[in-house]
């Protein structure tokens, strides 16, 4: 038979394409199944947001094993908790986005692993991802181009404290150390900063372009 | 909302608080449909950050050893109650909290954890704070894993009133977790005991909040090594 001449690996795609009847559910409809144990639609909602769940847990701890590792245990606990989600309180996609990012928090705190620049490939072009579609990585590129610009709009010691807070993992009170500013100040940077972000992704999206989602 | 609460919230919305300002925060949260409402507008501006990351993709790997694992894990809520079902007592009705009770105003529970006096201290504010909660408990959530009940007071305060828990191997201790959307937060250590134990939560509780209770090391650990042993519903206030 020709799948059992594939490797084990695309074996695992073989069965999982025979399961695709969650394509067409919604991301929040995948974790009421995930509640029930139902594994495909774990694995559905990771094509949908594993590439931007991994690309935030590298961007914090900059090292692939431990961006892993942070992404797994941020997935086994929506595995864990699914029947907790509440779709009232987020959409699923930034629930699992939040669970993978508190999980690479907590590791670059434990690590002593902190890296505030920029990554050097953030101005050029995304390396070839051979798990997502060209429709998915134009998707995210265009995404990307969209809240690189909300950011840039944003005042530079606003941009500045919510940078370091969700890229570098640094509390508040480590920030007001490292940057030699008052604490309240630092708590007044962030809240503006965020809320003026807020303000800019929602004027870009109501300017009708845009498709308001984390995943395609 | 003050500015502080809003800058509270902002704070939680990126992982950017220190444990105490966290506990403030998941107060606040418990309290406020406001400030949940400003929680979930903020997060999904914060997790839009996510987007604007480029880096390399994971290895091909990563989806089928998240899904292994998930495999060999049961899951926290649904599985622990299909596998316990056959070993659920009835839950403990209002005598046995009146019983907890008493047991609290005896200090049995205080007697039984505390080595020195500080500890004596805070063991009888918490009782106090615990015997509040269970003369007034405004909802309740049933437990599996073992016998007994979540009983939250009106400002999310809640206690875990629970029966005959079996003792831990040395070095080993119970330790209670309050999950909101997934993520764990100590609620206190307790020792094994006989009869009736009234285990005062830290912390508070919202709606749909899960209480858990693992074993873990001496100490405690700062987030669930192992499966729960016990777990209530997800609690409901209205």
């Amino acid at each position: 038979m020709l799948v059992e001449s594939l490797p084990s690996s695309a074996r695992v795609r073989q069965d999982d394409l025979a399961l695709r009847r969650h394509t067409h559910l919604s991301d929040e409809a995948l974790v009421a199944l995930v509640a029930r144990g139902d594994e495909s639609a774990l694995g559905e909602l990771y094509d949908r947001v594993g590439r931007v769940a991994y690309g935030i847990a590298y961007r914090v701890l900059r090292d692939d094993r431990l961006a892993e590792d942070a992404v797994q245990e941020g997935f086994l606990a929506a595995w864990r908790s699914a029947t907790a989600f509440r779709a009232d309180r987020a959409k699923a996609s930034t629930w699992i986005v939040t669970l993978v990012h508190r999980r690479a928090v907590d590791i670059v705190r434990r690590e002593e692993r902190r890296r505030a620049e920029p990554l050097e490939s953030e101005s050029r072009p995304d390396p070839p991802d051979p798990s997502g579609s060209a429709e998915d990585a134009a998707w995210l590129g265009f995404e990307r181009d969209r809240v690189q610009a909300a950011l840039r709009a944003l005042p530079d010691t606003q941009r500045e404290s919510i940078e370091l807070a969700y890229y570098g993992g640094y509390s508040q009170a480590e920030l007001a150390e490292r940057l030699g500013v008052p604490l309240g100040t630092i708590k007044s940077r962030m809240f503006a900063g965020l809320a003026r972000l807020r303000e800019l992704l929602d004027e870009a999206e109501s300017e009708g372009s845009w498709t308001p989602r984390l995943t395609s | 909302m003050d500015a502080e609460t809003h800058e509270l919230i902002a704070g939680y919305a990126l992982d950017a608080l220190d444990e105490g300002d966290r506990a403030r925060a998941k107060e606040v949260l418990a309290s406020s449909e406001e400030a949940r409402e400003e929680l979930r507008s903020l997060t999904e501006a914060a997790a839009t950050m996510a987007t604007a990351t480029a880096g390399p993709a994971p290895s091909t790997g990563l989806r089928d050893r998240i899904l292994d694992a998930a495999r060999a894990e049961p899951q926290n809520v649904v599985s622990l109650e299909e596998r316990r079902r056959s070993r659920l007592l009835p839950v403990l009705g209002i005598a046995a909290a009146v019983a907890a009770c008493a047991a609290l105003a005896l200090g049995l529970w205080g007697a039984s954890v505390s080595s020195n006096l500080d500890d004596a201290r805070s063991a009888l504010a918490r009782e106090r704070a615990a015997a509040a909660v269970l003369a007034q408990p405004t909802s309740e959530a049933s437990l599996t894993g073992a016998r007994g009940r979540l009983v939250v007071g009106d400002d999310g305060r809640a206690v875990l009133v629970v029966s005959d828990v079996p003792p831990v191997p040395t070095g080993k201790t119970y330790q209670v977790w309050v999950i909101d959307d997934g993520r764990p937060v100590s609620g206190g250590l307790f020792a094994p005991g006989n009869g009736t134990l009234a285990i005062p939560v830290d912390g508070t509780v919202g709606n749909g909040s899960v209480v858990a209770v693992t074993v873990e090391d001496d100490g405690g650990a700062s987030a669930p090594t192992g499966k729960p042993v016990i777990a209530s519903a997800p609690v409901s206030l209205s």
